[in-house]
């Protein structure tokens, strides 16, 4: 039998061998029977006349490997390849897991080859910045050992999307505008800049880091070859850092520790501890200066009422209405407690009304910013807020207004259900009950009207706890 | 750049440098998207390697080296005489973007010295990264030193724009901690990572981000009399309940005017080595620190053998182990077996019946393994237990490669 002769294109052909390999397997061409041969004159048998064979089926980890191995400078890579491949088309579907076969070793060895050359051209590879003040692009020069010049694209188009880039290569180029990639010739150093203005300060940044006292080189050279070095500007450094390293090593053994100059330190030092902020002013100033914790929030939503009030409600978060006055309790549901407040006799004017979370969070549906449910996760990001501000206050009592305060204020997930009615919270008196906008959410206005009831008359009650003289942790009779 | 910017840079590089954990690892994959600039890879990508051997990966700097504190290993310690100077949050948020257009790193890695106080500090650093993600649409990786003593809101803060947080343990026990950094306290460096290690669970559960690359530490080693095992008992410990991606060690090194109550001397490197080594073999082959020491004397590791070798010299009556057969675990214990040459030996062994030339064509580290090996055409015999086996199969120091 003849040989069969494939001609594939330099560089790395997959289209080409991808092609091959139909024709080869549909004319159950065995590998000894087939030569490959590259050429560097594209397209110059027309590969289309011959006509497309049926696609062959193989399995997902030998088109990974052949999509590495095709990258490889050796020009055996094909005829290794299609060897792989008519074994496992033949009898050893299973071939790749056996990563002790020399075949697959061999072929193995060519794939981390390529993906460490890959690796180093994302690792090494430096941009110098071209064009004046305004036009800002970047343009690299890189000699990769192997063809990977297009497997390497998307990991710089990737990273470097929003600026302009060109990477320059003796087998090709790469063209970056923003928004396209174009693949253009091959390119000589000559056509990329030499200079950068970044470059000095890298470079000191370099030599900086460097620890004279763990110096070796050959270390280094492991990860980092000779080979890259003539590309890397910094470089220029490594031989003077060696060679003075000895050197700078024995001085800072020799050199007597000097004895501080500085004036004595106890002021800063006393003033360092005095870090927490004294008021509820300079609190709401932190939590302004943070900003939102959840995305989305106009501003930060402050507890109101007097800096000492006996009672304290938290509620859960700041509400559409909230959010764009920059008050708790406000809108909807903040009528409906102000109002109910009212009928047990309590003066919304001498409480202090505050949220677990201090931002809104939201859905946009449309035109309408639909309350989002703060995760637990989220309501613990607030909390030492929350604490910080009840150490401050320092009430009598807290009012935990539905479950979400009830987390931020145990730090525990409790249904109302069950937890409704008195509580400790740390060691401060404290009292369940339901969130006012539980109330506008319930159907019908029978149950509406109970709920509401209920409400009421939790709220007369926590009236005549924060009258009676509590002391911690006891608490009178209800007052039925 | 400017001379005055690369004068600091130089300074707040070189303070940075004693800090050992600057990989660029663990953060989901991410991508720029228009208008943004930076991704991350998942492994992360050593940029260069200085002749340390080190890899450069992210910007790693102080904000500032002026220090309030002052912990006696420490370069910018208060009484140190060391040159001091102070970025500006603009001119770190220029640096790292510059930088990072130019592919010289991977992202930032900010720490400082504490002015005025923790609160105030940790706040400027903050302000530089939340100017980097919300301002400049920077993607790429960002790792916070966390400031232990800081508010607990600042860190609650802080993973929601890092990647990574971390807090330096740097000294394994209460005692030393209390001699050598009398400002920093067991009790708040061990809160602040309780604090982080919650939110990260929750934040990964509730598939939101807060610091998703975890965090890690670091101990300085031979600046104490800590032992190993003391030093692998307080890493068992964080990992268990703090469940840290890693703990780095940092061989403690001579400094530009350094204290007098801290040895002058070559830094222990080679411990250091050893204690990764250890390290790994605690997180990924299954080992206890009682058996780890083992292999040692007196609580300190085998300097001339790694740590999983030592173990095995002294626990012969458990090989030879047959590559054909063994467990999973017990092959993981062979020495010279990685975990991956252990993966691809089960993996094989399903298919075929493995022989000494595959098993070399698996793992790198047959020299070592061969002796506790048995495979279909090899059984090491009386090998085994010969006297000098120990001694044929220490490593040249040369051939030391570091972890690092
Ligand atoms: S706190 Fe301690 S370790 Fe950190 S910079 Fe200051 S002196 Fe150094």
């Amino acid at each position: 039998m003849t040989l069969h002769r494939i001609t594939l294109n330099d560089g790395a052909d997959l289209d080409g061998f991808r092609r091959a390999v139909r024709r080869l397997i549909a004319d159950e061409l065995a590998p000894q029977h087939v030569i490959f041969t590259i050429t560097d004159e594209p397209d110059l048998f027309g590969h289309e006349s011959e006509g497309e064979a049926p696609p062959v089926s193989l399995p997902r980890a030998l088109g990974d490997m052949i999509g590495l191995v095709v990258c490889h400078r050796n020009p055996e890579r094909y005829a290794l390849l299609y060897q792989l491949v008519w074994r496992v088309l033949n009898g050893e579907r299973e071939l790749l897991d056996i990563p002790s076969d020399p075949l697959v070793h061999r072929l193995d060895l060519m794939a981390r080859a390529v993906r460490r050359d890959l690796h180093k051209m994302h690792a090494f590879l430096r941009f110098r910045r071209v064009g004046g003040e305004h036009l800002e692009r970047f343009v690299a020069w890189f000699e990769p050992e192997h063809f990977i010049l297009e497997a390497a694209a998307p990991f710089f188009v990737d990273r470097f999307r929003s600026i302009e880039w060109s990477i320059l290569t003796p087998l090709g180029s790469l063209h970056w505008d923003r928004e396209t990639l174009v693949l253009g010739p091959s390119a000589c150093r000559e056509d990329a800049p030499t200079e950068d203005g970044f470059e000095a300060g890298w470079l000191g940044y370099y030599e900086s880091v460097f620890n004279p006292a763990r110096v070796n080189p050959k270390a280094m050279r492991a990860e980092m070859p000779k080979k890259y070095w003539r590309n890397l500007p910094e470089s220029a450094a490594i031989a003077g850092l060696i060679q003075t390293a000895p050197q700078r090593v024995e001085q800072m053994i020799e050199q007597e520790s000097t004895m501080p100059t500085k004036r004595k330190p106890e002021r800063a030092l006393d003033a360092m501890w005095d870090q927490e902020p004294k008021s509820l002013s300079a609190l709401n100033a932190v939590i302004a200066e943070a900003g939102p914790l959840v995305p989305g929030a106009t501003q930060a939503v402050f507890g109101e009422g007097p800096a000492h009030a006996d009672i304290v409600f938290v509620g859960e978060q700041p509400g559409d209405q909230e959010d764009l006055q920059g008050r708790p309790f406000v809108g909807p549901a903040g009528k409906l407690l102000t109002k109910a407040l009212k009928e047990a006799g309590i003066d919304r004017d001498k409480v202090y009304l505050t949220n677990a979370v201090k931002h809104f969070k939201f859905e946009q549906r449309g035109h309408r910013r639909i309350h989002s449910k703060p995760t637990a996760g989220e309501v613990k990001h607030y909390r030492p807020w929350l604490m910080k501000e009840l150490a401050l206050i320092r009430p009598k009592l807290i009012v935990a207004l539905g479950a979400t305060a009830v987390l931020a204020l145990t730090g525990k997930q409790t249904p109302i259900s069950r937890s409704r009615g008195r509580a400790m919270f740390g060691d401060v008196n404290g009292y369940i009950t339901v969130h006012p906008s539980y109330l506008l959410r319930l159907p019908d206005e029978d149950t509406k009207r109970q709920a509401y009831e209920a409400f009421v008359a939790d709220l007369s009650h926590i009236r005549d706890l924060a009258k009676a003289d509590l002391k911690t942790g006891e608490l009178p009779l209800a007052a039925e | 750049m400017d001379e005055k910017l690369a004068k600091k840079l130089r300074i707040l590089a070189d303070a940075a440098k004693y800090d050992a954990s600057c990989a660029s690892s663990g953060a989901p994959k991410r991508k720029a998207g228009p208008g943004e600039l930076g991704s991350t890879t998942g492994a992360g990508i050593c940029h260069a390697y200085t002749p340390d051997g080190r890899c450069v990966s992210l910007l790693k700097i102080l904000l500032t080296n002026y220090c309030l504190f002052d912990c006696a290993y420490c370069v910018n310690r208060r009484s140190s005489n060391v040159r001091r100077a102070k970025f500006s949050v603009d001119e770190v948020v220029t640096l790292t973007l510059e930088f990072y257009k130019r592919n010289y790193i991977e992202g930032l890695f900010l720490s400082s010295g504490i002015i005025r106080s923790p609160d105030y500090t940790m706040e400027l650093m903050l302000r530089v990264v939340k100017a980097l993600r919300r301002d400049h649409g920077f993607r790429g990786y960002i790792h916070l030193k966390t400031i232990p003593e800081a508010s607990p809101w600042l860190i609650e803060q802080a993973g929601l724009w890092a990647d990574r947080l971390s807090i330096n343990l740097e000294l394994p026990t209460e005692k030393s901690l209390e001699q050598l950094a009398p400002e920093k306290d067991a009790a708040s460096i061990r809160d602040a990572m309780g604090q982080m290690h919650d939110r990260i669970a929750e934040a990964r559960e509730e598939k939101r981000r807060f610091s998703p690359a975890g965090q890690s530490t670091q101990m300085i080693v031979g600046a104490d009399a800590t032992t190993d095992a003391q030093v692998l008992n307080a890493s068992a410990t964080l990992y268990r309940d703090y469940d840290l991606k890693r703990v780095y060690y940092s061989a403690f090194s001579p400094i530009p005017d350094a204290s007098t109550v801290l040895p002058l001397k070559a830094p222990p490197l080679l411990r250091e080595s050893r204690l990764y080594q250890a390290d790994w073999l605690l997180r990924y082959y299954g080992f206890q620190v009682e058996e780890i020491a083992s292999g040692g004397e007196n609580g300190m590791l085998d300097l001339e053998v790694d740590p999983k070798l030592a173990w095995a010299l002294k626990n012969r009556h458990l090989f030879p182990v047959d590559v054909n057969r063994a467990e999973r675990e017990m092959l993981l214990r062979v020495p010279g077996l990685g975990a991956r040459a252990v993966d691809r030996i089960v993996q094989a062994r399903r298919h075929t019946t493995l022989r000494l030339d595959d098993v070399a064509r698996l793992t790198s580290g047959l020299k070592r393994a061969r002796p506790f090996l048995v495979a279909a055409d090899h059984h090491p015999q009386k090998r085994l237990d010969r006297e000098d086996l120990r001694r044929r199969l220490i490593e040249k120091p040369e051939q030391l490669r570091l972890f690092a």
